[in-house]
Formats: structure tokens, sequence, C-alpha cells
């Protein structure tokens, strides 16, 4: 099992490796494969449009960037590191899962769950039996779709009658 | 309503200081969070925080590579932001390099380049382009940037008193060097 | 002359408001009718007196005023009329004005009909409104006032409002800057005014809210009040997001309607609230449950509104919106923060007096779903709120700026929307009170069946991607279902009233119509659902560049480049460059598109307008991005065939026809007879209080 783990883990690492050289031997990269990595990047000039269709010559540099550093050989994450070191973690689509960042993945997730969790418990609670049931709703449940339109009603009895 | 007999209860202590708690805490947040993102950290008549200035290579000041914005105290430093791809600094670039002529042998008056969101092919493009001899350096993640300003334009220069104190800012271009020779002067 | 006046008018306003507000809050607390009928027609003045200044700045626009800041800004002799007509909101000042002046409206139209009827609540209606509209009219009368003039002192150029010194003159400027070029679409002349109707609609609950909360009536009295102007709301707020989108397609040339930029997401998160309360308020109207919770949507409706004013406006959160930048920001903060605070303090304060009438039956019931789809638009909502403040946070607290953009809010929102499309599929067919799995499953099981069978057909014929695949069944799951919800309900008419099959469909949807208008925007949620579904995981692009007479091929298309044009307009200082490419289908000539770039000299921007050829099945999307001189040298396309994206659009006029056929005004909601629910109940704890 072990033995095979590696096996893997090395074809892996090789592949890696060879794709990375069979990319460098390519002549020009095209503008998909520019675009590819700038679809992921944002400059800071004009925030919140993504790289790839930004139409200022600060972005088209940037573009011209990308393309130079794949004639080279650079793989996507040595030009996103790349990017990141100079521009900042801002350049990226989601900031990195480091430090401080972690609150922007955990907090949406936490609240929801806390949510849900108080959502089901108030139901717990509402459908729990009461014995001291108030006059009000207990005329209440005799007919539960009572004030409900009456087309729904008839609507209902005539399916049963058909079952 | 009226008859139901379990007693009206009101919101529980605890429930409502965390409700206060949260409350204050989000308003708090988004509050500061966009008061602090749209002010600038530097101000006029208030001391510039430091920042490290890392040369492009050929355009070092005093043969030093890196330094700190702080061991230029006791000059005027004038500091330029520019980019490649920015259409107005073309405008200013000539004349900064020969007030720059004006200035360089005084030895107390600096003027340093800072280079906004550019490729470094675009940068040394530009430099060779104009002809530029005075001191210029990368801003690197955009420090300089966010300590300076807030608005990202450029070209924007700012003026630094021999007590590191911000003295002027220029938005846009300069339109003269008689422009610049004034501004320099406003911290004389 | 015409400015000091306008501006006078508006300072009339201004008072006039700030005494409805206190007058109406006095004179009912001092049970005094004739202050309160004081503050009424008070509160009736200010519409004529917003609609003079703003009819003022209207024609200072109109007439090339350029004296005027405001005019400089926005408009330049270049352009159409039109367009400086439709400037007024095209700036921040002005937009602000607009704001006033249709709240003020709202506000009249409440308070001048049903007067009577509505006594109990109408003057703390007017005391909630009136100082939201304080807070708008005196934002314009200090801070952003659109009458401020240039004044030339001694060569110098100030902006003032009244003359800064006494040998001051009013200087006037040749030509204005013109409306930034990207708001010059016709989608965005109406895309504001659609979304600052939906938004200050939503006032109007909010204010009934609050009074219902003031005189502690804690029954549905105020829901049925403003059920309809909640719809109306929603109506012009959906429609303002979907104009929006539209106006993104066509013009930011990012081949794509939503980019999940922070003002999007301003504008969209109190839809997200509106929607909740939309749904909850029919619990509290047909159960008498979840009082508080609907307190609590309107409440979070209302700071969302406001709060999305003020980034939209502000210019704050950079993005292609922000057109503005001004100091109102803290104000802006200070106001949300404490209507916020007060609305939760007087919710605390009643608490107790919400009580549910009823109780929760079964996990199934349709009430029971309905919480659950509120739970599911809450969490899109935290998911929104959080992605446009931690970029605040972190620069905050680490001092390092951040990007959160399209991946965050995909991956955190797509099981959210699987979700809401899941309960939209089972919740109209449970039933009140009471659903079990089995009659559940009854109701359903043919529509499951149906989607699981369409679904399996797509595996085979269209795409192996599951996301696609778990989207497909659930639209699909939900179209079966409600589509068999309208011949359930019309073949059992049609037995019971022997009336022939569209008659009895007719009929029922006539007698019904909030909640057939209201399956009709779910089977518009489905088809929009398609569209959203084509464009993320379906969209394909490349980018090549080419000489005239060579081609680029996407998918099934082959675009070959013809020709390229490029030509001043001196007239609006415009530079049109424009592609001429010939498009095939599988080989065959389908047509000519023209995707162009206009250069804006003044501003320095550039437009990317892009070349559509839109069908069902896909729109062929072409953006020039760059060309050489000489046009047989060649120029770069970019391409996108973004798959099913025009069910978007398709979905969008269904919903709007689902949202007129259930708003369509009637008999007012709040005429109709109050069902035997609570007895005199509410209206005795509102009278013992």
């Amino acid at each position: 099992m072990k033995k095979l783990f590696l096996t893997l883990s090395l074809i892996l690492i090789f592949s890696v490796f060879f794709t990375g050289i069979a990319l460098a031997q390519d002549t020009a990269p095209s503008d998909d494969e520019v675009n590819a990595i700038a679809k992921q990047l944002y400059c800071p000039v004009c925030e919140n449009t993504p790289l790839d269709v930004c139409p200022t010559e600060a972005c088209r540099q940037w573009r011209e960037l990308i393309r130079d550093m794949l004639a080279e050989g650079k793989t996507e994450q040595e030009i996103k590191d790349y990017f990141v070191a100079n521009y900042g973690a801002r350049v990226l689509s989601e900031p990195p899962r480091t430090g401080f960042n972690w609150f922007v993945y955990i907090v949406p997730p936490v609240l929801i769950l806390i949510g849900a969790y108080i959502l089901f418990n108030s139901f717990r609670a509402w459908t729990k039996p009461r014995v001291a049931e108030s006059g009000a709703g207990r005329g209440k449940e005799a007919k539960p779709s009572a004030g409900d339109d009456e087309y729904i009603k008839r609507l209902e009895e005539e399916l049963k009658k058909r079952k | 309503m009226t008859e139901t007999p379990t007693p009206n209860r009101s919101v529980p202590l605890w429930a409502q200081i965390t409700i206060w708690v949260f409350l204050a805490g989000l308003l708090a947040l988004v509050g500061f969070g966009l008061n602090n993102a749209s002010n600038p950290m530097a101000e006029i008549g208030k001391p510039v925080p430091d920042f490290d200035l890392v040369y492009f290579e050929g355009y070092e000041y005093n043969d030093t590579a890196e330094m700190k914005l702080s061991d230029l105290r006791g000059k005027i430093v004038l500091i330029n932001i520019w980019a490649s791809w920015c259409k107005p600094c073309e405008q200013e670039a000539p004349d900064l390099e020969e007030a720059w002529g004006l200035y360089k042998d005084r030895g107390d008056v600096v003027f340093i380049g800072v280079d906004y969101v550019d490729t470094p092919e675009g940068a040394f493009g530009y430099l060779k382009k104009f002809g530029i001899t005075f001191p210029n350096a990368p801003d690197l993640q955009s420090t300089i940037s966010s300590i300076l300003n807030r608005q990202m334009g450029v070209p924007e220069t700012y003026l630094i008193d021999r007590e590191g104190v911000l003295r002027q800012i220029k938005i846009g271009p300069f339109a003269s060097i008689a422009e610049i020779q004034a501004f320099i002067a406003s911290a004389e | 002359m015409l400015p000091e006046f306008g501006f006078g008018v508006l300072l009339v306003g201004f008072i006039v408001t700030v005494y409805s507000g206190f007058a109406a809050w006095y004179g009912v607390r001092n049970k005094s009718a004739s202050l309160v009928e004081s503050a009424r027609r008070a509160q009736l003045l200010t519409f004529p007196l917003l609609t003079i200044a703003a009819g003022v700045l209207i024609y200072l626009l109109v007439n090339n005023h350029f004296e005027v800041s405001f005019v400089y800004e926005v408009t330049s002799r270049s352009m159409p009329t039109y367009l400086k007509v439709t400037a007024w909101w095209g700036g921040q000042a002005g937009s602000l004005l607009f704001w006033a002046w249709l709240l003020a409206m709202f506000t009249s139209a409440v308070t001048v009909r049903k007067w009577e009827r509505d006594l109990e609540f109408l003057p703390w209606v007017i005391v909630v409104s009136s100082i939201t509209l304080a807070f708008f009219v005196g934002m314009v009368v200090f801070y952003e006032n659109p009458f401020t003039r240039f004044w030339d002192i001694g060569g110098q150029v100030v902006p003032s409002l009244f003359a800064p010194s006494a040998n001051a003159t009013v200087f006037t400027p040749d030509d204005g800057q013109g409306l930034n070029p990207l708001l010059r679409h016709p989608g965005m002349v109406i895309h504001p005014p659609m979304l600052y109707l939906g938004f200050v609609s939503f006032v109007i609950p909010y204010a009934f809210a609050m009074a219902a909360l003031i005189t502690g009536r804690s029954d549905d009295r105020w829901i049925r009040i403003t059920r309809r102007w909640t719809l109306w709301a929603w109506l012009f707020l959906s429609l303002g997001l979907v104009l929006g989108g539209r106006w993104a397609y066509d013009v930011l040339g990012w081949g794509g309607y939503w980019g999940w930029d922070p003002v999007e997401i301003a504008a969209f998160m109190p839809w997200l609230t509106g929607t909740a309360f939309l749904h909850s308020v029919m619990i509290q109207e047909k159960r008498g449950l979840l009082k508080h919770w609907n307190m609590i949507l309107i409440i979070l409706t209302y700071a969302l509104v406001v709060f999305g004013t003020f980034l939209t406006r502000s210019g704050v959160l950079s993005s292609v919106h922000a057109f503005a930048n001004s100091p109102i920001g803290p104000l802006f903060m200070a106001f949300v923060s404490l209507t916020l605070i007060a609305s939760v303090a007087l919710l605390i304060k009643r608490w107790p007096e919400l009580k549910s009438e009823t109780e929760m039956k079964s996990m199934l019931s349709r009430e029971a779903l309905f919480l659950f789809n509120n739970l599911l638009f809450m969490g899109i909502l935290i998911v929104c709120f959080w992605g446009v403040i931690s970029p605040l946070a972190s620069e905050l607290f680490t001092g390092t700026k951040i990007t959160v953009g399209p991946p965050y809010y995909e991956r955190a929102t797509g099981p959210l929307f699987a979700g809401l499309l899941f309960l939209m599929a089972i919740a109209p067919l449970s039933a009140w009170g009471h659903s079990t799995v089995q009659t559940l499953g009854r109701a359903l099981w043919k529509s499951a069946l149906a989607a699981s069978i369409l679904t399996v057909g797509l595996v085979f014929t269209y795409t192996k991607n599951i996301y696609a695949l778990i989207g497909f069944f659930l639209i699909s799951f939900v179209f079966f279902a409600t589509v068999h919800e309208f011949w359930r309900g019309a073949n059992a008419r049609m037995k019971a009233q022997d009336e022939n099959f569209f008659a009895a469909l007719g009929r029922l949807m006539g007698r019904n119509r909030r909640r057939y208008g209201g399956y009709i925007i779910h089977i518009s949620m489905a088809l929009m659902a398609i569209g959203i579904l084509g464009i993320e995981i379906f969209q394909i692009e490349t980018q090549g560049t080419v000489a005239s007479g060579e081609s680029l091929e996407l998918a099934d298309y082959r675009v070959e480049y013809r020709e390229l044009a490029s030509w001043d307009d001196f007239g609006s200082a415009v530079n049109y460059t424009r592609s001429v490419v010939d498009i095939y289908e599988n080989g065959i000539f389908i047509g000519q598109l023209y995707p162009r770039i206009d250069y804006y000299y003044d501003s320095q921007q550039n437009m990317t307008i892009p070349g559509q050829h839109a069908t069902l099945k896909d729109d062929l999307y072409i953006l020039l991005v760059d060309w050489q001189p000489v046009s047989n040298q060649g120029a770069t396309f970019k391409i996108y065939v973004n798959p099913l994206v025009n069910w978007m659009w398709i979905g969008s006029l269904t919903f709007l026809f689902g949202l007129m056929f259930a708003a369509w005004p009637d008999k007012d909601p709040a005429d109709e007879p109050v069902r035997k629910r609570v007895g005199a109940g509410g209206r005795q704890a509102s009278a013992a209080d």
C-alpha cells in the first residue's frame, strides 16, 4: 500500500515535471493560454475586473508579462506567485488561505450553521406537544387549512375522491 | 392572545446583551472598515509612516540598492508616483528630469520615482524613453501607494520636508518646470 | 437666479419635512388631531416642493448651465437631450435628490389615500418616512448640493452655493465634462431609477412595520396594508438588477452579466431579504406565525436599502460603478446605525407582544419549508455581506488589501441556490399546517420521475458534468412540479364546475392571482437558472489575432474577420473603431457582426461593445480586443460562446409577467375582511396598551 502510494506520487511529480517541460518547449504561448491564467488575476488599477477582460493599458502589460513568463517555461503557480510577490495578495481572485484570511472562509458557514441550529431547535420546541393549549390555538388546529382559499380545499377533496 | 395562559415573557437579558454586542461589533466593523479604506494614512502636516525602497537596478540613490524613507531625514523628498501605462505621466516626465538636473547637485533635495503597478519591461522602457536619471523604485505590493494615498491615480506627487512631514500633494501632471520648483520651494 | 431658487425650494422642503415628522410625533403623542392633520399636510407639501427643485435641476441640465458644478460634471453640449435629463441620476447630488423625490412621492401616495382607514398607523408612518426623507434632503441641502455653482475670485475658481465674496463673479465653463460613457447606455438610463424605485418602495413597508411596533398592534394589519407595496418594491428591485445585468452584458465587455462586484452585491442584498420577507409574510397572514422574524426581515431590508444606496453612491468600494467620491460616508453610516439600533430596540421592547398565534406542526408543512427558504436566503445574504465586508476587515486588521472575487461567491452560494430550487419544487405542494412524507411524495413523485428521465436524457445528449446535471434536475423538477400544480388545479376545477380546461385554468388563476402569479415567478426563476447554469458551467472562450480573411473557430462557430474602420465623431468627441466579421455555423453563413471599441477622449475611457448573435441554444459574443493600424495586418478578437444564456432574459420577461399578474391592483388587500383567526385579540391587545 505504502509502495503504491509512493509510486503514484512519483508518477504525479514526474508528470507535473514533464508537462512543465512540454510547456516550455512551446514556441509562443497562445492568447488562450495567457487568458487562462489572467482570468484568475485582478489588477489593482481596475479593481474587480478580471485581468483577461480588463481593457486598460496596465492590464495589457500584465498579460504580456504573463505571456513572456509562459514563454520562459514558468508554470501557472510560479506566475501567480510572482504576481503576488510583486503586487500583493489582492491580485488573486480569492485571498490565500493563511492567517487572518481564514476568517473570510470560516465566518459564513459558521453563521449559517448557527442559523440552522437555531431553526431546528425552534422546530423541536414548536412541534413538541404542549399540555396547556390556548383556546385560540385549539380552534386553529381543528382546521389546519382554515383561511386557505376554498378552491384548494375543494381541489384536495376532488383529488382524494379520484384516488 | 389575551387568553393565552403562558405569561408574556420579555427577551432574556443575556439574549439582549448578545444582540447588542453583535450589532455594535458589526456596525463598528463596517464603520471603521469603510473609514479606514477611504482615508489615506498620510496627511498633509503629519509625518509620513516609514516604508522601504528597493530601487530599480541602475536607478539607485547614492549607490544604495535598498533604504527606508526615514534614512532620507534631513532632505527634502519629492516622491513622484507614475506608471508606464499612464499617458499623463509622459507629459511631466521630461520636466521632472530637467528639474532633477537643477537640484541633484545640491544634495538636500531628492527625487524618487515610484512605479505603481507596472511590469519591469514597461518600467525600464519608460525610464529609458524619457532618459530618467533620478532614483526610481517599484511600488512593491503597492505598499507605498497605500501609505501615501487612496485615489491610486497616476501621476501623483508628494513632497516630504526635512523632518519627514508631508507638506504638499500634487494630483495630476506638472505643467512646467517652474511649477515643480514652486512645489519644492514650499518645503524649504 | 435659478440655482438660488432651486436651493431655496430644497431648503423649504427640508424644513417642511422636519416639521412634518416632528408634528406627527408630537401630535400623536398628545392626541392632537389638528397637529397630526397639519403634519399630514406638511408631508403632502414635500412632494411638490421636491418636484419643483428637481424641475429646476432638469432645466439647468437641459440648458447647459455649466456654471452649476453638478451640470458641469454630468453633461456636455454634445449629449442628446434625453441623456441630459437622465443625467439627473448620473451623479451623486442628483441621485440623492432623485431618491428623496421618490420617497416624498410614495409617502404622499400612502397618506393621501385611505387616511381615515389607517389613521392608527399613518401618523407614525409619517414620522418614520419623514426621518428618512429629512436625512436624504438634508444630505442634498447641506453636503451634496446639486445647485452649487462655480465662482471666479480674482482668477481662482471655487465651487460655492452663494457668492463667496463680494467681488466674486459666476464662472461658466465652455463645456461640461459629460456623463461617464459607461452610463450612456439605454440600460443604464433606466437601471438606476428601477433600482431606486425598488429601494425606496421598501421604505413604506418598513415605516408601517415600525408604526405597528410603536402602536403595539401586533396582528398582520401592517402586512396587509403594505402587501402590494412590497410586491411592487420587489418588482422594481428585481427589474433593476436584471437591467443592470443586461447593461453589463452589453457594455462592459467581460462576457457575462454578473461579476460579483461589491456594488452589484449591495443592490442584491436588499433583494435577498426582500424575497425572504415576501415569503415569510405569507406565513404570518395564513398562520399567524413568525411575527418577530418578519419584523427582523423588514428592518434588515431597510438597513440594506440605505446601506446599498450609500455603497452604490459613495465609491468607497471601488468598482465599475464607483463614479463618485464624497464626504457623506460617515453620515450614511451614522444614519444606518441609528435607525438600525432604534428599530432593534423597539423590536426587543415589543418582543413579547408579537407572540405566534398557532404552532408549527410539522417539518414538512408549508410554513416549515418557508422557514428553510428563509434560512437559505439568509445564508446567501451572509455570504454576500461577508464577501463585501471582509476586504475592509482585512485592510483594517492586517493592513493588506485582498480581493474577494467570483470563486468565493460561486462556491459558497451554489449549494444554497440549489437548495432554494429544491424548495421551490416541493414547497408549493405541501400543505399549510401539516404535511407528511407520504402526502408530499404522492404529490411529487410524477414530477420527480419526469425530471429524472429528462436528466438521464441529458447525460446522453448534452453533458456529463455532475453539477450541471444536478442543476438541470432541480430546474426541471421545479418546472414539472409547478406545471403539474397548474394542471391539477385546473383539472379539479374543470370537474367541479363543469368548465372546459382553459376556462377552468383562467378562472382558477384569476381567483388566486397571488398564488398563481407566484408560481409563474417560480417557473421564471427556473428559466433564469437555465441561463445561469449555461454561462457558469458551459461558457467557452478563445482569443486570437487574425488578418483580414482569416478566421477563428470556437465550438460550431467560425468567425471570419473582414475589415475594420476607425473614425472620430467630433461632435461627441468619441472615436469609434468598428470591425466587421462574418459568422458561420457549421460552415453555413449566418450573418455579420460588428464588435467595436468606443474611445471617449474627454474621460480617456474605452468602451468595448460586443457583437452578439443570440439564439436559444447559445450566444456568440465577440469582443474586439485590439487592432493593427492597417487592417489587413490583423485584429485581435475574443470570442465567447455562452450557452443557454438567453433563457436568462426569457426568464426575466416571464418573471415580469408573473409579478404583474400577482400584483396588478384590484381590491386592496387591506380592505379584505380580516379572517377570523385571532378574533378581536389583536385589537384588544393594542387597545390595552
